[in-house]
Order: structure tokens, then sequence, then C-alpha cells
């Protein structure tokens, strides 16, 4: 294991005991310190499920057959606590109404630290740091009902960022935001990766938006990884691409131009590459 | 016809939701209303199935005031398909959530049978028929209450960010059963935050921000208009930025197949 995996996979499957076929199969996989990783595929191809397998959830929430070994910051997850596992791992889920439950941002940010039992003086700072990076220190007093999707967006975000998790799981997080909002939050999350030389994984479906920002690319159909590389490597034009994948304009563009001998100087994953290669 | 007069909307807290708000949406049209989290999209479409009744103005459907109709009235021709699913699903299985709609409107055996087979296969949802639709993922159950809506066959359809966890193939899908909703006269009003699939799309697009219309337009005029995109909190789809960036300053290309043509001229020049 290399000192920069963050996250293993080995030999990994899993089957829900209330399902007849793996959910997933044979995954391999290593996810490296400072990297954003996009994780995508059709509707219930295992998404959900990696994540689960990597937060704790399975096996300790949902059972299965469970074989090989999932690996976080050197934790066998199988054998630990979920408390442990949430110390490294924070989780934003699509909706962040899911994740907000006090009264006021403060006090949201405020309960999983409460939960770790830290000094008060250590929370409070925490608090203030949090709210201050995502640019919320003014909804401080505010109840959940008065903030807009994408001040309730940041707000689950400052809950988990607070903990200072080393590996960060953001499921569709653009899904509900208004493409502007949505990025400047890939923005931000795109700076907090490299000053907290933190693991980002983002699952999303609308790549245009956050593939500009993806170290890595992982791609899963069936249950099964079938493409797990640089963006460029995954959409070379000799390569196949799944359907279902909502590959972005320009990707598109470039696919169907190379195919058709036009020549590239490497594989386009976004709008301005695509204009400096027309223009040469 | 859809039309809203002179029409304001205050919550019960007092909030001003909605302002000032005229609009006609013709029949058998498609219209996409767009704009920045909280712009009050989802409360204007509310008041066309009378889940909402305007504060001030009024709002009506075909010549019929609202305020003067149920929300069970309105139903039967308005169909809406919710945001998020979990607001949306009820029933027990796949089976009862799509038959719940059918069953209520008083349709008769055959009826129900033929629409029942239509939508559960046009949205590949016959493996997860005895399944609970709150066992399905995201995507599944945003299928499943598209397909509980659609059953019934309303005049107008109203949808809630559809493609959001919608995988290619099924953004496709959506796409071309919305273009053949609007052959047989469905009017079809779409809220989406996916300007790649709008684009597909070419709805008249309605730009909405603080509970106000700003402008209305076709796609070409609204995404390029940069000063209207960042007072609405949105962006131009890949290909504007593109013809824009190699200096195509007039009309865009509307699909791949086209946009290869124009490159491959510009290359040969």
């Amino acid at each position: 294991m290399s000192v920069k995996d963050l996250i293993r996979f080995d030999n990994f499957s899993f089957k829900y005991n209330s399902r007849n076929d793996k959910v997933l199969e044979d995954i391999n996989l290593n996810i490296k310190k400072n990297e954003i990783t996009v994780l995508a595929g059709p509707t219930g191809c295992g998404k959900s499920t990696l994540l689960r397998a990597i937060v704790g959830l399975i096996p300790n929430m949902y059972e299965g057959e469970y074989t090989g070994e999932v690996t976080v910051d050197g934790i066998r997850i199988r054998d630990a606590e979920i408390k442990e596992i949430a110390k490294r791992v924070g989780f934003v889920f699509q909706n962040p109404e899911n994740q907000i439950f006090m009264f006021s941002v403060e006090r949201d940010i405020a309960f999983g630290l409460e939960n770790l039992s830290l000094e008060q003086e250590i929370i409070k700072n925490r608090i203030e740091e949090t709210m201050k990076t995502l640019n919320i220190t003014h909804l401080a007093k505010k109840a959940p009902h008065e903030l807009s999707d994408g001040q309730k967006q940041r707000t689950a975000l400052a809950g988990v960022l607070a903990m200072e998790p080393k590996i960060l799981i953001l499921d569709e997080p653009t899904s509900l935001l208004d493409p502007k909002t949505a990025t400047e939050f890939m923005e931000l999350m795109n700076k907090l990766c490299k000053e907290r030389e933190m693991s980002i994984i983002i699952v999303e479906h609308r790549l245009d938006l956050v593939l500009k920002y993806a170290d890595r690319l992982i791609v899963l159909s069936n249950g099964k990884v079938i493409s797990n590389d640089t963006p460029e490597n995954v959409f070379d034009y000799k390569k196949e691409v799944i359907p279902e994948l909502s590959v972005p304009f320009s990707t598109k563009l470039y696919r169907e131009l190379a195919k058709n001998s036009m020549k590239f100087s490497k594989p386009v994953t976004g709008v301005e590459e695509m204009i400096k290669e027309v223009k040469k | 016809m859809i039309k809203f007069e002179d029409v304001s909307y205050n919550h019960p807290d007092g909030t001003n939701a909605l302002n000032d708000i005229n609009l006609e949406i013709p029949e058998n049209s498609i219209t996409a209303i767009v704009g920045n989290n909280g712009a009050g999209k989802t409360t204007l479409v509310k008041h066309i199935n009378g889940l909402l009744k305007p504060t001030t103005g009024t709002v009506s459907i075909k010549n019929n005031n609202t305020k003067e109709s149920s929300v069970a009235e309105l139903s039967r021709d308005v169909g809406m398909v919710f945001q998020n699913a979990n607001h949306q699903l009820f029933a027990d299985t796949v089976e009862n959530e799509i038959l719940f709609g059918l069953n209520n409107f008083g349709f008769s055996e055959e009826f129900i049978k033929e629409r029942y087979e239509f939508v559960i296969e046009l949205f590949n949802l016959r493996k997860y028929e005895n399944i609970s639709p709150l066992k399905l993922s995201g995507g599944e159950k945003k299928r499943v209450c598209l397909a509980s809506v659609l059953a019934w066959n309303p005049g107008i359809l109203i949808l809630d960010e559809p493609t959001v966890g919608q995988d290619e193939l099924q953004k496709t899908v959506l796409l071309e059963f919305i273009d053949q909703l609007n052959k047989n006269n469905k009017t079809v009003i779409v809220i989406s935050h996916d300007i790649e699939f709008l684009w597909r799309l070419q709805p008249n697009i309605v730009t909405m921000s603080e509970g106000r219309i700003i402008q209305i337009g076709s796609p070409e005029k609204i995404f390029r208009n940069k000063e209207l995109m960042e007072k609405v909190g949105i962006v131009p789809p890949q290909i504007i930025k593109i013809f824009e960036g190699i200096g195509i300053k007039d009309k865009t290309p509307l699909s791949l197949e086209d946009s290869c043509k124009v490159i491959r001229e510009l290359r040969n020049h």
C-alpha cells in the first residue's frame, strides 16, 4: 500500500441480503491524498453502495455478503467502529435538508464537534474558522429554514468540514444548485482539496460542471469499475464510452471530430481546451 | 392557455415570493423556467395546479380562474412531478404508485391497463413493479414519479428538475418523450438548472430572479446575454461558449452534427 493511498478496495464484492445479485463485484481501487475523484455511472450501477462501504455503513448498517477488504486511512472498515471512521471521512448528502437539524447554523456545526468530546475552546475556534472558510459567518444565528439552497449546502458542508476529515464525500453536490452557485461551490472544493490536503470524492451525473476539477474519473457500470484514469485518458477518442455517461459537450465534439481525422494535441475535456485546439 | 395577470404571492408569514408576474404560456408549447435558487420558480408553477392561490392578481387555465377550482379538479389537467421524489412517493409498490392516480380519476379498466403498460415500458420500470419505490435509487425514484403522473395523460405537465440523478440515456428518453408529448398537443413546463439539457430541448425560456420575471426568449437569445445570466445565476451551455470563443457570434449550431460541420469548414478555410 502506497503511503499516499487514503482509500483502498482490494477484491471487494458486496451483495445485499435483500437482493439476489452482487451490487459490487471484485472492486480494486486506490484513492490518493490531495486528489479530486469523480465517480460516475448509470443509475443503479453501485455508486451509493461504494460510498456506503467507505463510510462504514456497509457492513455496520446494511447486512449482506462482504468479501475482500476496504481500507480507509490505514483502518480496516470491516473491523472499525463508525466513530473511528467518522473522524476520517465526512459525507455531504445530496439534499442538505437531510443533514441540517439544529436550530441555528452555529449549533449545527457544533453538534459533530461536541460528539467528539473536544474542549470548548477548540470547538469555538473550529466553528469560527469553518464559517470563515465557507463565507457563512453572517449566517451563524440563522435557522435552517431561513437559508437559501446554496447556504444550506454550505451549512451541511461546514458541519462536516469542522470535523477536519481527511476524506470528503459529496453525493451529487451541485444537483440542487443553480449553475453559478454550483461553479462557485466547485471552485471552493478545489481550493479546500489543495489547502487541506484532503481527498475529495464526488458522485456526479453532470460532468460538464465537475470534470474541470477532477484529477481522476472512475466509471462504474453493473457493479464493476470500467474506467479509472485521468478524464483525458478516459475520454480519449480511441476508447469506448458507455452511452449512459453524460459526457460534456466539448468532449463529445472532440471525440466526434477526432474520429473523423481532425488532429488534436490531447483529448479535450473542457471548453477552453476546445477553443484553443480549433484556433490552432 | 395558462395566464398570469399581475400576480403576486406572499407566504403565510408575510414574506413576498412573487411580484408583478405577467405571463402567457400558450397551449402545446414547451417552456423552461430558469433562475437562481430562491427566485420563485417552484412557487410560480404551484399556482398552475392550484397548490397555491395568488395573494393578488389572477391565474387562469383555459380561461378558468384557479381560485374557483379545487386542486383535485385542476390536477386532472395539470400533472406535476416534484423535485424531491420522496415528497411524492407513498405506495407500497411501484405498480400501486402508478395505478393510484389512474384509479382515482375513475378511468375505464381498459384505459388504465393500456396507460400502465405504456409508462412501465417507457421508463424501464418492469423489473421494479413489485418493489417499494422507496427502496430504489434516486434516479429510479424520479422515473417512478414521472411514470405515475404521465400515466393519466394530463394536458399540462410540470416537471421540476426532471434530470436530477438521471444518466444520459434517461435524459435522452426524457427529451424524446417531451417532444412526443408536445406533438400530441400537450403543454410542457420544465424547471431546470441543467442548461445542457435545456439547449437540447430548445424551449421558450422564462428567466426569474427575486420573485420577478426578468426576460423571456429563445435559448440563443437568453444564453448570449451575459448580464442577464449573471443576474439570474445561470451559465451558458458549453456549445455557446465554444462557438463564441472561436468567433462565431451569430447563429450557434443546434446539434453535435452541425457543430462538427461548422468546425470542419472553419478548419478548411
